[in-house]
């Protein structure tokens, strides 16, 4: 082994002359010093690549899984609440019993007993689909993958609300795609807007690929489409020949036990729905789904061998076995008045201590979306929060175009009761003590040349890593 | 596999390497701390990584390492405070005592013991954001760009990684600056920014002294800011730097100058900037250097033609014989 910190590719210690290059780089030897960029591949990487950057925000985070902080910024669901030794016997059980099938690789379309229950699963959300619809991934990450590799070439657009979940802004951003954004109000995205933007899309001889959409209890934004809207969006696609990408991680997770029917079920055909048992089961076995007409399936599981092979077997029979002997949807039913329960310590904790800022009040699902007084900048605040021991995300990370520095995001699904409130306590004395930072330096009015030059770099990786608390 | 660095006996030797802690560069210091630890353990030495928490003192007082290594960079690791609780403990540990270290952690102060050592220095001012409220901004600003001059650089006074750094060219720029640096600290340095030749200068004490290990230069397409210090491509690194002979030897004493004067200890950086004329300008130092994979001080170690895994080792011993 050579120290790690030399400039040689690990992945490749047989490419002898780039190797010896870079050694002789790091080593000065020769007359005229090469410099080196400490990655002698710099030059290779894809275009797609390029925006593969940690940012210096990226780097806070790291301070936030410590228990002085507390953490309104990560997305993991609390999983106490799981019958942790019911599912450890049935575990043990299915390897002493299936192991041998368990363990061995599986059908790239997923199990047929486990594609059968999310049929039952997704019947509650008024999707009737055919369990030869079903295509199971590793977690709905992968499905959202998928459905971008076999429909977007670089260039052609994605239409998502404005806001829109970070890892989808960086599964398009992978492929290339351009995002354009059309925004949503406390029902959801606004139908009449969305008409103008497919449109002025369709005169600038852009084309547009798939209009991406988180219907219930939105991440960020904490809102649902409302039951009036649904119709209308699907229809508005339909018409601009726009394949609707649905993503419903959070649909069995409203507050009052409502749930509205999936796009899905308005156009079938229209759609490609995505589900997954990370929110409301375990995120750790990393099973989740899409439903899509049977074309793009087909193509979807050629997509999904080629990517992977197949999903886990393991971690999907553990589910079926689950989803057979346990009461689940008791358990999700339990995790609703917990995170309501959050959510209500979240809202009551914004009005006690951030009357000046508005925010979502979400009926369902993790997030709060929280518009800062004017003039704050989420993104430049957040130093200044970690250092008063509180975490959250900036709103920059939720658009593809660098804007969103007026908002930020508040998880409540992880951290108590105790602690959202006493993050938020934190969090008002920051924004407190950044406003009168605003007041001094003139930089708290929109038109400000100092706010003009405000802008977060889409390029960058802004969000926290899956595994912050 | 890199050989050990002496046949010396060591297998004996427990270190604990601190790193983590609650700064803003935790990110830094946890990757720091992994790559001393693996190269310290290639040469037999019984190493520990430990974060700063309420476990520590009790777990360094249970273990009793013949050494510690503190890899915090920033707030608690840099300012001196954890190096207070190991003289404390009574634990000989590597890098510079407590004092010497909030001095050096100070980049004002740092400066001003540097200056009075010999070696230029930028023109500065410090400022405390209170004053801002106190005076008025606008009148404050005009003073500093009049002062000053464009373009100016804007960091925090304490703080590493080039975290809330901004360079300004335009006197409009400068209220944004001054806010970036405040998300970090509330002590602003406003440094008049000289064109040159960026470069680092990493130290090791040996028998004979602090000694230079070969200048590292630094090239970035914009600022050598976070970004282009942690993700590999964006800057580009010449070990040695590519400086003229006697300019070589001047940053080498400007920064072993500078290390004297500070009283540090074992190892640290020197951050200089060359000007166009050969002159070393002093603009900060590291008593915890960054240890990462795309880091100044392992590439300088790589330059000078040994080994990480026998420095790191040599350095531990030297600390271990330190009382």
């Amino acid at each position: 082994m050579t120290e790690n910190l030399s400039p040689q590719p690990a992945t490749s210690p047989t490419t002898a002359s780039a190797a010896a290059a870079a050694r002789a780089a790091a080593a000065g030897s020769g007359a005229a010093p090469a410099g080196t960029r400490l990655d002698p591949w710099f030059g290779s990487y894809a275009d797609r690549a390029h925006g593969m950057r940690a940012s210096e925000i990226r780097a806070l985070f790291a301070v936030a899984n410590r228990p002085e902080v507390v953490s309104l910024a990560g997305g993991m669901p609390y999983l106490k609440g799981l019958p942790l030794d019911t599912i450890a016997a049935s575990v043990a059980e299915l390897v002493a019993t299936r192991g041998a099938t368990a363990l061995q690789y599986g059908s790239g379309q997923g199990d047929e007993t486990l594609r059968e229950q999310i049929i039952e699963v997704m019947r509650l959300e008024g999707v009737a689909a055919h369990p030869d619809d079903v295509v199971v991934t590793t977690g709905s990450q992968q499905a959202l993958d998928l459905v971008t590799r076999i429909f977007v070439d670089p260039g052609d657009v994605v239409v998502a609300e404005a806001p829109s979940y970070v890892g989808a802004l960086g599964v398009f951003r992978s492929y290339q795609a351009e995002v354009v954004h059309s925004p949503i109000d406390e029902h959801g995205i606004v139908p009449e807007i969305l008409e103008e933007t497919l449109t002025r899309l369709e005169t600038a001889g852009k084309t547009v690929k798939l209009l991406y959409l988180i219907p219930n209890f939105h991440n960020p934004g904490g809102v649902s489409i409302s039951l009036e809207r649904r119709p209308r969006i699907v229809e508005i696609a339909q018409r601009h020949g726009v394949l609707v990408l649905e993503d419903n991680p959070y649909g069995l997770l409203g507050f009052d036990g409502e749930t509205l029917p999936a796009l899905q079920s308005y156009h079938p055909d229209g759609v490609v729905y995505l589900g997954s048992f990370s929110k409301t089961f375990a995120p750790g076995y990393r099973v989740g789904w899409a439903v899509a007409p049977h074309a793009v399936r087909e193509k979807l599981v050629l997509a999904s061998e080629a990517a992977i092979l197949c999903p886990s077997n393991a971690s999907q029979m553990a589910i079926s076995t689950y989803l057979a002997t346990c009461d689940w949807q008791g358990q999700v039913k339990q995790f609703r008045e917990l995170y309501r329960e959050r959510r209500d310590a979240m809202v009551g904790a914004l009005a006690e201590h951030l009357p000046s800022a508005s925010w979502t009040v979400p009926a369902g699902g993790f997030y709060t979306w929280v518009r800062l007084p004017e003039g704050l900048d989420a993104k430049a605040m957040l130093p200044r929060a970690v250092t008063a021991r509180v975490a959250y995300v900036p709103g920059t990370a939720f658009y593809a175009d660098g804007s969103g520095a007026d908002h930020m995001r508040l998880s409540f699904c992880y951290p108590t009761p105790e602690q959202i409130r006493e993050g938020v306590r934190r969090l008002a004395g920051v924004v407190s003590n950044e406003l009168d930072l605003a007041t001094i330096f003139g930089t708290g009015t929109a038109d400000s040349p100092a706010s003009q030059s405000r802008r977060s770099s889409p390029e960058d990786v802004e969000a926290p890593g899956p595994d912050l608390a | 596999m890199t050989p050990p660095s002496s046949s010396r006996t060591s297998n004996d030797l427990r270190v604990v390497v601190l790193a983590g802690g609650l700064s803003h560069e935790r990110d830094v210091s946890v990757r720091s701390g992994r790559r001393v630890a693996d190269a310290l353990r290639s040469t037999g030495v019984d190493v520990v990584v430990h974060d700063v928490d309420a476990d520590l003192v009790p777990t360094l007082q249970e273990l009793r390492p013949d050494v510690v290594w503190p890899l915090l960079h920033g707030a608690t690791g840099e300012d001196g405070s954890v190096r207070e609780i190991l003289e404390l403990l009574r634990l000989p540990y590597v890098g510079t005592g407590p004092r010497s270290s909030r001095v050096a952690w100070n980049k004002e102060i740092a400066k001003g013991v540097v200056a009075a050592a010999g070696i230029a220095t930028p023109d500065s001012v410090t400022l405390q954001q209170d004053l801002f409220r106190e005076l008025g901004a606008g009148s404050v600003m005009d003073a500093i760009v009049d002062r000053i001059g464009v373009p100016l650089v804007v960091k925090p006074s304490r703080g590493g990684s080039a975290l809330g750094v901004s360079i300004v060219d335009r006197p409009g720029d400068l209220a944004r600056a001054l806010v970036a640096s405040y998300a970090y600290g509330d002590t602003a340095l406003v440094e008049r920014a000289i064109v040159g030749t960026e470069v680092a200068v990493s130290i090791v004490e040996t028998e004979a002294g602090p000694t230079a290990l070969p200048a590292v230069e630094i090239v970035t397409d914009g600022p050598y800011d976070y970004d282009a210090r942690y993700n590999p491509g964006r800057s580009q690194y010449f070990a040695p730097a590519r400086l003229d002979g006697d300019v070589t030897e001047r940053v080498a004493t400007a920064a072993v100058t500078a290390f004297r004067a500070l009283g540090l200890r074992h190892l640290g950086r020197v951050d200089l900037i060359v000007d166009d004329d050969g002159v070393p300008h002093f603009l900060e130092t590291n008593v915890a250097p960054g240890m990462t994979e795309t880091s100044l001080f392992p590439q300088a170690v790589l330059a000078s033609g040994t080994t990480l895994a026998g420095v790191y080792r040599d350095v531990v011993e030297r600390a271990a014989r330190t009382v």
